[in-house]
């Protein structure tokens, strides 16, 4: 539901970069998002057409990378991949483990003429 | 654009590499401009210095009659004031103004949570008076509203024992991300099965600084601490 909000701010972001760029429109949106954010980038392609609709954004690819989360468990005193956000460590069961990548919601790059 | 999942093939654009298409690098945060807007509202809340509280919860937990017993127990030792979210009604801001707070309600329509730039708006209309608690009643929703920052000084999450102890793990980033969680309706522990102390630890689980009260805004217990708790800023 939020992903609606979070993609007209991604829009929003979008066609400001490309006016300060002197650019007429942007043709492609590039984003990372990481596995244990709060985005389903399935929501998100679904209603960006929506929003893009009647803008220098129409008709925009929307690329979206997924990467994958990772935390440091303090018990095992290293990094281990993490499959939920606050899920235990593969290794030990232990949950102390601390988020280090997964939760980026990043606009990298666009493409514009 | 392809219409089922948006992988933009049919899209209608120069080849890749014609001499006019050029790459951005923008390394952007998503949410920046929520962010952004809510570092201007923390700021316009400390120069008023008014205690900014956002309270989440899942859609009846009962967060409004918790808002109305606190408001009357604050009455003569805080001035407060509300905004109110919901997708539709002003039946929340009625109850609050009836408690005697004044309150601003904000219909979300299809949106899911408030956002900085709804609250600043919000708080321009109130004008909440120099040292005002101002409790800001998210739309109900464990989700959404976490992501989030409107510039509160702190964020309460409610859980009512009719809802499950698991709640915390169940939807991790809302206990996460808050400072107090109230566990609510107290008065009916008798009748129902809820430990609040494996909820407590299921809280602490996903979030190991949380502090964590029992109340009852039907009979009133526990409020005091929570009152005391909002006097001393959160501490």
């Amino acid at each position: 539901m939020h992903e609606m909000a979070l993609t007209q701010s991604v829009v929003e972001i979008a066609l400001e970069e490309a006016r300060k760029a002197g650019a007429q429109r942007v043709t492609r949106i590039s984003l990372d998002i990481g596995r244990l954010s709060a985005v389903v980038p399935e929501a998100m392609r679904f209603c960006f057409d929506a929003i893009t609709a009647g803008t220098a954004a129409e008709g925009a690819a929307l690329d979206i990378a997924e990467l994958d989360g990772a935390g440091w468990c303090l018990d095992c005193g290293k990094t281990v991949p993490l499959e939920e956000r606050f899920g235990p460590c593969p290794d030990c069961a232990g949950f102390k483990v601390q988020m280090t990548a997964g939760d980026e919601m990043k606009i990298r790059e666009l493409e514009v003429i | 654009m392809c219409a089922v999942c948006g992988c933009g093939e049919t899209a209608v654009r120069p080849a890749p590499g014609s001499p006019q298409e050029r790459t951005l690098r923008v390394e952007r945060d998503i949410l920046g401009k929520n962010d952004a807007q809510a570092r201007v509202n923390r700021r316009d809340f400390a120069e008023r210095g008014v205690f900014a509280l956002n309270l989440v919860s899942s859609p009846g937990s009962g967060k409004t009659t918790l808002l109305v017993k606190t408001i009357e127990l604050l009455k003569g030792r805080r001035p407060v004031a509300v905004i109110e979210g919901d997708q539709q009604t002003s039946n929340d801001a009625e109850r609050i103004r009836a408690a005697g707070a004044p309150a601003v309600q904000i219909n979300t329509g299809k949106g899911c949570h408030l956002d900085a730039d709804m609250v600043a708006h919000a708080f321009d209309s109130l004008e909440p008076p120099q040292g005002a608690v101002l409790f800001i009643e998210n739309v109900g929703n464990l989700v959404c509203p976490a992501a989030f920052d409107l510039g509160e000084g702190k964020r309460v999450v409610v859980l009512s024992v009719t809802e499950g102890e698991d709640k915390p793990l169940k939807y991790p980033d809302m206990f996460a991300s808050a400072d107090l969680m109230l566990v609510n309706k107290a008065d009916l522990l008798p009748y129902v099965d809820f430990d609040v102390s494996v909820c407590v630890a299921n809280a602490l689980r996903v979030n190991p600084r949380l502090r964590a009260m029992t109340v009852s805004a039907r009979s009133g217990e526990g409020l005091e601490g929570f009152v005391d708790w909002i006097e001393a800023g959160g501490e």
